[in-house]
This record gives C-alpha cells, sequence and structure tokens, in this order.
C-alpha cells in the first residue's frame, strides 16, 4: 500500500517536488531565496571593496606615470661620430642614487651607421649600458670597440648588435635632440636585430619575427 | 565575586562543602586565597572557551608507533615564522619604506637603536633557518611517504607555502636598500619580465611600473609584512588542521601490525 503523493522532482513548481510549506505556483522555497539574498548581499559588499583594493593595487600596470623628461648631457661638440663618451643620467630622479645610469653618446654616424626603412634617424646615438639578457650594466671596450658584460658574457658590436653570449636583441638606447647647442638624452627605446625600434621592453625580452608579440608593447611605456 | 561559581564538591574530601565534611577549621590564609583565585580565572575561561578540552585535543593525539624527532621539523618551522613575525613588527617600528630613508633607517637599527642589531640579526639569519628547516621538513615528509593518499592536499598547501616564503625572502631582500638588495631585486624583476605575455606585467606589478621606482619599496614593504604574511598564517592554519584532522604517518620502515599500531603517547 502506497497512498504517499508521487513527486515530480524535476518540475519547477516547489509543491510538486514535494518541499515542507511550500505555496502553490512557488518555484523557489523562501529559504532558498533568503539563501540567495544573502549570498548575493554578501558578493557585492565583499565585491564593492576588493574591486577598488584590486585596481589600486594593479593600476600601475595599465598607465605610464613616468613623463617624457629630456636631460641635457653636454654641448654638441664633447661628442664625435667615432666612439662613445660616457654620460650619467638621472632616468629616475625620484629614487636618489640608484635611479642614476651610464649611457654612451656619441654622434650618428651615416658611413658606419644602419639607416632603418621608414624610420627617422636619431641625431646622435645614445645606447644604455642595461644588458639585453639580465640588466647587468656592460662596459664599453675602447681597443675593440665592443660592449662587454661582466655578468654572463655577452658582447656587442660599435652599434650595440649582438655579437655574442646570451643577450636576445640590441642594446636599448636613448631618444635624443639638439636644443640651444646642448645634446638632450629622452625616453628609452628598444631595437629587434635590424635595429628597427620598439617601445622599450625588459631585459631578456626578445624583438626579433613572433617573439614581439610573445613580448608585446606594455601600457607602462 | 558573584561572576565565579562555587566550586563543586569533590568527592572523598573534606571540604567546605563536601558530603559529610565539619565545617573549615581555619580562614584560608592569603597564599591559599592567591591559589583559589588564580584557579577560579583560570576555570572560569575554560568553563567558557573549552580551552582544557581543545588542548587535551589537539596535544593528546594518538601518533603512531615510530615516531621521532624528524617529525618536529614542522613545529621547528611554525617556530621560525613566529621567530619572523615577532622580530618583523619590532623592526617595522624604526623601518621607513621610503627610497631616500630605507638605507639610514636600516642602518640606524644596526648601529644605534637598543638591541637593535640583535633582532634585526635574528630577522636576517632567522629567514635563512626557515627556509633550511622548510626544505628538511619537505624532505622528512618526502621520503617518509607522508604526502600520499590522504594527505596530498597538506603537501600542495605546504608548497605554497614553500612559495610564499621564497616571496617572502625577495621581498625582504629588497628593504635594507643597499646595492645589493637594490641590485638583486632589479635582476629578480627582470628575470619576472623574462616570462612570456604575463611576465611583463608581473614585473610592473612588482616594479608599480616599467623601471623601479619611488614607489617600488613600498610595494615590497607592503608585500612583505601584510599581504605574504596574512596568506601564510592563512594556509599554515589550514595546514595544522589538516594535520591534526588526519594524524602523522608511521615511518616507511615499521610495517603495520593490526593492534599494535597506534598508542597512546603521553
Amino acid at each position: 500500500m502506497d497512498d504517499s503523493p508521487k513527486f515530480d522532482k524535476s518540475s519547477r513548481y516547489t509543491e510538486d517536488r514535494g518541499i515542507a510549506g511550500a505555496f502553490p505556483g512557488e518555484t523557489v522555497t523562501r529559504r532558498r531565496f533568503m539563501e540567495g539574498t544573502v549570498l548575493v548581499t554578501g558578493g557585492i559588499a565583499t565585491m564593492a571593496f576588493t574591486l577598488p583594493a584590486l585596481g589600486f593595487a594593479l593600476g600601475p600596470i595599465f598607465e605610464d606615470t613616468t613623463p617624457t623628461r629630456w636631460e641635457s648631457v653636454g654641448p654638441t661638440n664633447d661628442f664625435n661620430d667615432e666612439t662613445y663618451v660616457p654620460r650619467v643620467i638621472n632616468l629616475i630622479p625620484e629614487v636618489g642614487d640608484p635611479g642614476k645610469t651610464t649611457i654612451y653618446v656619441r654622434r650618428f654616424n651615416p658611413e658606419r651607421d644602419k639607416e632603418v626603412d621608414g624610420q627617422d634617424t636619431q641625431p646622435y646615438v645614445a645606447i644604455s649600458t642595461r644588458c639585453a639578457h639580465a640588466g647587468c650594466p656592460v662596459r664599453y671596450i675602447q681597443a675593440s670597440q665592443k660592449f662587454v658584460c661582466p655578468c654572463h658574457g655577452g658582447v656587442y658590436g660599435f652599434e650595440g648588435d649582438v655579437e655574442g653570449g646570451p643577450p636576445v636583441r640590441p642594446l636599448d638606447r636613448f631618444y635624443t635632440r639638439v636644443e640651444a647647442g646642448q645634446v638632450e638624452i629622452g625616453d628609452r627605446f628598444s631595437l629587434d636585430s635590424e635595429l628597427k625600434r620598439f617601445s622599450p621592453r625588459d631585459p631578456g625580452n626578445h624583438l626579433d619575427g613572433l617573439w614581439q608579440y610573445i613580448y608585446p608593447s606594455r601600457p607602462t611605456t | 565575586m558573584k561572576l565565579l561559581r562555587p566550586a563543586p564538591p569533590r568527592p572523598g574530601r573534606n571540604g567546605p562543602n563536601g558530603p559529610n565534611g565539619p565545617p573549615p577549621a581555619a580562614k584560608p590564609g592569603v597564599k591559599e586565597k592567591a591559589v583559589e583565585g588564580t584557579a577560579g580565572v583560570v576555570g572560569w575561561l575554560d568553563e567558557r572557551t573549552g580551552t582544557t578540552p581543545f588542548l587535551r585535543f589537539l596535544v593528546y593525539r594518538k601518533v603512531p608507533k615510530g615516531t621521532n624527532w624528524y617529525y618536529t621539523l614542522g613545529s621547528a618551522t611554525l617556530f621560525a615564522f613566529l621567530s619572523q613575525a615577532v622580530t618583523g613588527v619590532f623592526l617595522a617600528m624604526f623601518y621607513e619604506p621610503d627610497p631616500t630613508r630605507a638605507y639610514e633607517s636600516a642602518s640606524r637599527i644596526t648601529n644605534e637603536v637598543f638591541l637593535g642589531e640583535f633582532v634585526r640579526g635574528m630577522h636576517k639569519w632567522g629567514a635563512t633557518v626557515m627556509i633550511i628547516l622548510i626544505f628538511l621538513h619537505m624532505a622528512r615528509v618526502f621520503f617518509f611517504g607522508a604526502y600520499k593518499y590522504p594527505r596530498e592536499l597538506n603537501w600542495l598547501i605546504g608548497v605554497t607555502l614553500l612559495v610564499l616564503v621564497l616571496m617572502m625572502g625577495l621581498t625582504g631582500y629588497l628593504l635594507p636598500f643597499d646595492q645589493r638588495s637594490f641590485w638583486a631585486t632589479v635582476v629578480a624583476s627582470n628575470i619576472t619580465a623574462a616570462g612570456p605575455f604575463v611576465g611583463p606585467y608581473l614585473a610592473d606589478f612588482l616594479r608599480a611600473g616599467a623601471e623601479f621606482g619611488p614607489t617600488t619599496i613600498a610595494r615590497f614593504y607592503s608585500l612583505h609584512m601584510l599581504v605574504l604574511p596574512g596568506l601564510i598564517i592563512a594556509l599554515i592554519l589550514a595546514h595544522l588542521y589538516l594535520v591534526v584532522k588526519l594524524g602523522t604517518t608511521a615511518p616507511p620502515w615499521l610495517k603495520a601490525e593490526k593492534k599494535d599500531l597506534l598508542r597512546e603517547e603521553v
């Protein structure tokens, strides 16, 4: 003998599903509704403080906070087109001494320097000493006309192009201009092996062929 | 005090409320009062918090035969962490996470603050000790096979803790802000940036920009003393909960015997 009512578990009405205290025509029990309300309210309240806090912490990834600065490194006749002259520039003045970095500057030499199609040439070549492998400081050796990195043996030629060792792209350069007889140094840019300009990348980031999409340009640079 | 309930009668003893004892012979002295009062406070707290049954459950667990000194490496790591937390909190009272003042405040801790050299030394060497202990603990768990079912989740939590502790090491290394720590951080963020697709963004997050900037050190400081310790504490609690819930394993050289497997360890 089985006179218990038959329940249809797949019905959308709580009454058909045999839930105690169900009202006719009701699809959600009050208990379930309150559970949902509490979860949604709690979720909104949590999001209300976590999302702004996360945005606050992650914000610097999406904005370029360093304005273009032009820093004078001396009069034009300090520099020639045959050899590099070392200069110290203040890349990040806010952090004091650690923000200073050495660069090597010479005048653009039409006979030795490659011209890149569809790209204006900079009047002066300002080479960054940040090695394109792990960021160690490279040094220019006048006798061999090469840049040499002390950490892992990276060697770069006269134009900062990779000649040996682990570096993945030429040395970075800086934009240059001449204002009132003074050579001025601007923002950093990176180069691929054809010396084509790219927005600045971190050391270790390849730039040739498909690599440029694996290490894309970022909003901060 | 009204808050203190009268002590329950003790069976077989003659007391003020003993079942068949005479009234108290003499007034309790100061010492008796103090002992009684302390016991009263402790009892009051214990009755309301359930500390005794909790501690009994936690401390007097059954452990397998053959449990040896290698099983203390996890607790040793925990104490190394507590030491780091305490010394770190006090170092934070004198340290200034500002690129122009960090080095000076760190050297002031070493050279001028009373016991500053000692506390900073404990924090510095304690970090190394903690990482050594973690690896010893990990080796114990690995070679004893204690990561196997049902303890795989605890192994995963442990590995996450290892990564977090290594990140503590990375972020803490910058804080003295001398040449070594600055360049170590530059290289570390360059290595981070060499990862494909997300690497440059992660490095930007660490540096708060494309280059090591004025807020990088504050960011590392916040990660080092708030974000990472919070995560580590939460995961240590989960780690310990699983240890208590699942119990520890017998050393692998012991054969499981039917009745002899468990014994009371007091």
